[in-house]
């Protein structure tokens, strides 16, 4: 019992004390996991968070089911997760229940048409971001272009987009000649 | 019914989304267009919050997304906390499920060429859907495509003076690195500004 409260209280803080998830978790993380409940060490954590990124969800999320499972088996694995997602759960709804009640101020639908700018530009980074990492090649480029064109064009559903890439990726790695890789 | 639908729509995005962070948002704005259930504006707001509070953004995406549908509808705080619940439930349940299978089974899940070979088409057309979502806030944050249908003048596509803040914190946002919320802040000001020119 005492484990699974522990668990909890752990990923809870994790969840309450990161602003913008992601990478931003992984000292926290490792402050927790490592530090001080020694539930792994660092490159047990950092094979985790990588398990995370290329498994479907949110990565922090997926590392605490990760680290709650090797812990406390299923059980653990569900706390962990309740526990890492807990606070959103909880400052979200305050929060959306309380702006509701400014919205048909129009100082606040002023300040909101200047935020919505403010998420494009932040957004438009983050795309940024992703083409400088993900797009690498001629290849990339051409997939990039497709996966924009289908989904605007044709508002193609994201997930036959993502299913497609993946059997695409199915196909390059099953056609692969034995070579040095890069 | 509400809680169905919704359920239905983040347990697809849970599974679909891969890549963190804003991979959640090609799914919202898929949703947003074919089940009417918030708006594009609104998303736009739910994003802002999402980014400037603490916690996964895309658990705070989906458990916004999930209170203000189901209060949209009743009206309830309670039974919009259910439905918060819901969509948050909906979305980590099958990284649940694909977590716990691959930590009991697949001890090198992480050094498989398919999983691997994955990303090499992943990341580009994550990017590319993404990117396409942002050309809907676009849409919404400085473009006035319906007066350029009016007046067909290409002087009317684009509102200059937003897209002059849009530049400006783009340019702080890539040169400076800071949260978030100094930008979503720093948004807030200048469309009171705006507001008064």
């Amino acid at each position: 019992m005492k484990d699974f409260i522990l668990l909890f209280v752990s990923f809870f803080k994790i969840g309450i004390l990161t602003f913008g998830g992601g990478l931003a978790m992984l000292p926290m993380l490792k402050l927790e996991v490592v530090e001080k409940n020694k539930w792994a060490n660092e490159e047990e954590l950092m094979n985790y968070y990588a398990i995370g990124q290329c498994t479907p969800g949110i990565i922090a999320v997926n590392t605490a089911t990760f680290i709650g499972y090797k812990q406390k088996g299923v059980l653990g694995a569900i706390i962990s997760t309740v526990g890492i997602v807990m606070p959103s759960v909880i400052i979200i709804t305050v929060i959306a229940a309380f702006i509701r009640n400014f919205m048909d101020y129009e100082i606040v639908q002023n300040m909101l048409m200047g935020v919505r700018i403010a998420v494009a530009a932040l957004v438009t980074s983050a795309v940024i971001e992703l083409i400088r990492k993900g797009v690498k090649d001629f290849a990339g480029i051409i997939i990039f272009a497709l996966s924009f064109l289908l989904s605007v064009c044709f508002g193609i559903s994201p997930v036959i987009i993502v299913a497609a890439a993946i059997f695409l990726s199915v196909i390059f790695v099953l056609k692969e000649k034995p070579k040095g890789s890069n | 019914m509400i809680f169905m639908r919704l359920f239905y729509e983040f347990f697809k995005t849970g599974l679909f989304a891969i890549g963190g962070g804003l991979a959640t948002l090609p799914f919202l704005y898929d949703m947003s267009d074919r089940l009417g259930l918030f708006t594009r504006q609104e998303l736009a707001t739910m994003i802002a919050v999402s980014e400037s509070t603490p916690g996964p953004i895309g658990v705070n995406m989906a458990t916004y997304v999930g209170f203000h549908s189901v209060q949209n509808e009743y009206g309830s705080f309670l039974i919009s906390v259910l439905g918060a619940f819901t969509t948050t439930a909906a979305l980590v349940l099958p990284s649940l499920v694909i977590i716990i299978i691959i930590a009991k089974f697949l001890a090198k899940f992480g050094e498989n060429k398919f999983v691997n070979g994955a990303f090499y088409t992943l990341r580009p057309a994550v990017a590319g859907l993404i990117g396409a979502a942002v050309l809907g806030i676009y849409q919404i944050a400085f473009l006035t495509i319906d007066s350029f249908k009016k007046t067909h003048n290409f002087m009317d596509f684009i509102d200059f003076k937003s897209f002059i803040i849009f530049a400006v914190i783009l340019f702080l946002v890539l040169k400076l690195k800071k949260h978030p919320i100094i930008y979503i802040a720093l948004g807030a000001v200048s469309g009171l500004i705006l507001a008064v020119n």
